[in-house]
């Protein structure tokens, strides 16, 4: 075991990956020597040269288009998005092309090695550009595999199935965390199954269901709630698509309530989507309504972030609600 | 090209604007309309065996084109999208090839294709989306695709597979291949933002690449001169991103040959990516959802039809006695019964079974997947009258 941050345990994980098989390409714009903006492909072309892992030129369309193209090859290729906030000129490439590769040639033909890392999240006075949660428009994808890691031992067991998992995955990085999330992560290659939820925390008497970076403040707000006396469940989602709808629903049979939380604006998130899903499987079971604690519908703000923010005080509000109701 | 090493340029002391006039790319051509050669010009080292070849799949594709528009007309397939007039564009760029090489095609590459030894029963499993088709029926007609001859199936989305083409090729550089791609698409693609990316990408990264425009004159109904573009075509772009480039008259297929020959060593032999632009014309509509006399004139489709490929490539091979003009009329009859009565069995081919819905969505169907197709054979089991292509047969789908 050794103590890593977040960045610490993705650039192990794409080391790892890279020494294991030889078409295992990384690339990006400043990804080179460079080591990324945020020095996650750190040392990798000294290790590995310049042919497996290298910079791009500006063309986030372009790099997916590449991308797709050399997963179809046969190779591992593994993609940055230097913010999740500038993915969408790349958009009709995951859409139209990673996500129905596979689908629409009959498998013929896939893009299975295909993997796309990109940071997302706010708190980091990013404004607009630079601090967006885009996973709900790639959520509504049938094809892809969307995975948001909380920690960096989920981050590196995760990245390494993502790399290896024969679909086209999305892997989104909380960058608020890159350097602020530490803990102690095996050294050695481990593999995180995709699609299936980690139970944080247990309790009793409701459920809080997060993913990524919202996950600490889930676990925030479950202390602060504990002071009360409320015994909250935390379940960390890891996967969005496919998402473990058994391990959510099972935990809402049990406590009868259900908050949601997410960075993301409310209408149409991700959260809709879990509470209208529970709402059918465990109608019965309910005490209250599930809440969404997200973010307003505005684009994400700069001088007001503070406000903005999904913080532990606001699911913490949320859980009282659904307590006194 | 590349000249600017961090900036160390000419200085020049007085403003001087470039309009384009000083690069004027010429286009390659051998075989003259009439079907003779240019006297100083040199015919590609083609035997008798391959120049029928590439003749019978012309022959063939014109057939096959024609017959798909009639029976899209009658109503026994939804869509077609026809290569008529374009046939050199792509057999002659594919005869120059190694059967290993990836195509990544854009729709109008059926010659390629057949070329390759596609069937005409595997033609027409795909227009007819049976059970038989590669693609599972999943796409409309015209979206080929076929990993054993290495022809990328066909996407809808414009200019999409140009990018793809350029990482395809970087692993096949990578794996020491010996082999390239190419990668055809129309010179309205070329205004997609992937095509840019795509180019800008290759010659950075020096891959195996061949890209081919057919500049067929329309995307649809807009005109590529002054609408579609206002600069000269599509070559000059190639020589601004820093890559080899050929402008061939796209309806001579020994052009198309030769340069298509002579890219692929550039490619393979010594990683240069290549742009060839053949200049052709779209004899055809679109595809048979559009009607062209509303776009363009009569005059200008005949002017175009005088410079007809297959009848050029014919009028070479009689001269040449390799062929008779009989011989020309059996193979074209005896094609033509081949492809009616492929036709007329393939439509009687039922759909793939319903359980294919919900396969290759990944590489496993997930257990949500699972679940919503047993809802929806439950709900076909209670209205079967409604689905009448897949209620007889639900059950013993997984093989």
């Amino acid at each position: 075991m050794a103590k890593m941050n977040l960045l610490q345990a993705i650039n192990n994980a794409l080391d790892i990956a890279m020494a294991k098989n030889d078409k295992v390409y990384s690339f990006g714009e400043d990804t080179g020597s460079f080591g990324g903006v945020f020095r996650a492909t750190s040392g990798l072309t000294e290790k590995y040269g310049r042919h497996r892992n290298f910079n791009t030129p500006l063309v986030e369309q372009g790099i997916l288009g590449f991308a797709n193209g050399l997963a179809s090859q046969g190779s591992y290729a593994i993609a940055e998005i230097q913010f999740g906030d500038y993915i969408f000129p790349a958009f009709d490439q995951i859409v139209n092309e990673s996500a129905k590769f596979r689908y629409r040639s009959g498998n013929e033909f896939n893009v299975g090695g295909l993997t796309i890392r990109t940071p997302y999240g706010g708190g980091i006075a990013g404004g607009h550009y630079h601090s967006q949660s885009p996973e709900a428009y790639f959520a509504h994808t049938p094809g892809l595999k969307i995975v948001m890691p909380r920690n960096p031992y989920m981050a590196k067991g995760l990245l390494l199935s993502a790399i290896f998992d024969p679909n086209p995955v999305l892997f989104m990085e909380p960058k608020r965390l890159y350097r602020a999330s530490t803990g102690e992560v095996p050294e050695e290659e481990y593999t995180l199954e995709l699609g299936k939820a980690d139970v944080v925390r247990e309790g009793k008497d409701l459920t809080i269901v997060a993913w990524g970076a919202q996950v600490e403040m889930a676990e925030k707000a479950a202390e602060k709630a504990a002071e009360d006396g409320i015994d909250c469940e935390v379940i960390d989602l890891v996967s969005l698509l496919p998402w473990d709808i058994d391990t959510v629903a099972e935990s809402v049979m049990k406590t009868g309530r259900l908050v949601v939380t997410q960075e993301a604006p409310l209408t149409n998130g991700f959260a809709s989507e879990v509470a209208a899903t529970i709402q059918d499987k465990c109608f019965l079971y309910l005490e209250s309504p599930i809440a969404r604690v997200c973010g307003l519908d505005t684009p994400y703000p700069l001088s007001h972030e503070k406000e903005y923010f999904v913080d532990h005080l606001k699911v913490y509000e949320a859980i009282k609600a659904s307590m006194t109701y | 090209m590349a000249q600017d090493k961090q900036h160390q340029l000419e200085i020049v002391t007085q403003p001087n604007f470039l309009d384009g006039s000083a690069l004027q790319i010429p286009m390659l051509q051998i075989l003259k309309e009439d079907g003779t050669v240019h006297k100083d010009a040199k015919v590609p080292d083609i035997d008798k065996d391959l120049a029928l070849k590439m003749f019978d799949t012309m022959q063939f594709i014109r057939i096959l084109d024609e017959r798909m528009i009639a029976a899209q007309r009658q109503g026994r397939i939804s869509f077609y999208l026809s290569s008529l007039g374009e046939e050199a564009a792509s057999i002659g760029s594919a005869a120059a090839l190694d059967d290993g090489d990836m195509i990544m095609g854009q729709y109008r590459e059926q010659g390629a294709l057949a070329y390759r030894g596609f069937t005409v029963e595997q033609f027409m499993n795909q227009l007819f989306s049976n059970e038989r088709d590669l693609g599972k029926g999943r796409q409309m007609p015209v979206h080929y695709g076929c990993a054993e001859l290495n022809f990328m199936t066909i996407a809808s989305p414009l200019a999409t597979q140009i990018p793809q083409a350029t990482g395809y090729a970087f692993g096949q550089k990578m794996d020491k291949s010996g082999k390239c791609t190419i990668c055809y698409f129309g010179e309205g693609a070329a205004s997609e933002g992937d095509f840019h990316a795509a180019l800008n990408m290759a010659a950075v990264y020096k891959v195996p690449a061949i890209f081919f425009c057919r500049n067929n004159g329309y995307a649809i109904s807009t005109p590529s001169q002054g609408e579609q573009y206002a600069g000269d075509g599509i070559a000059p772009r190639g020589v601004a991103y820093g890559m080899k480039t050929i402008r061939v008259d796209g309806n001579d297929i020994f052009a198309v040959y030769q340069a298509t020959q002579l890219a692929r060593k550039l490619a393979v032999e010594e990683n240069e990516p290549v742009l060839i632009e053949g200049m052709s014309y779209r004899m055809a509509g679109h595809s048979t959802s559009d009607d062209p006399t509303g776009y363009r004139t009569r005059d200008e489709e005949d002017a175009w039809r005088a410079k007809d490929p297959l009848a050029r490539f014919q009028t070479y091979l009689i001269k040449k006695k390799w062929l008779t003009e009989k011989e020309a009329e059996e193979n074209f009859a005896e094609k033509k019964a081949a492809v009616l009565a492929a036709l007329k069995d393939a439509e009687k081919i039922p759909v793939p079974h319903i359980d294919e819905l919900i396969n290759d969505v990944y590489d496993t169907p997930t257990k949500q997947l699972k679940e919503q197709l047993e809802e929806l054979k439950a709900h076909i089991r209670k209205y079967p009258e409604a689905y009448p292509k897949t209620a007889s047969r639900l059950d013993g789908g997984d093989k």
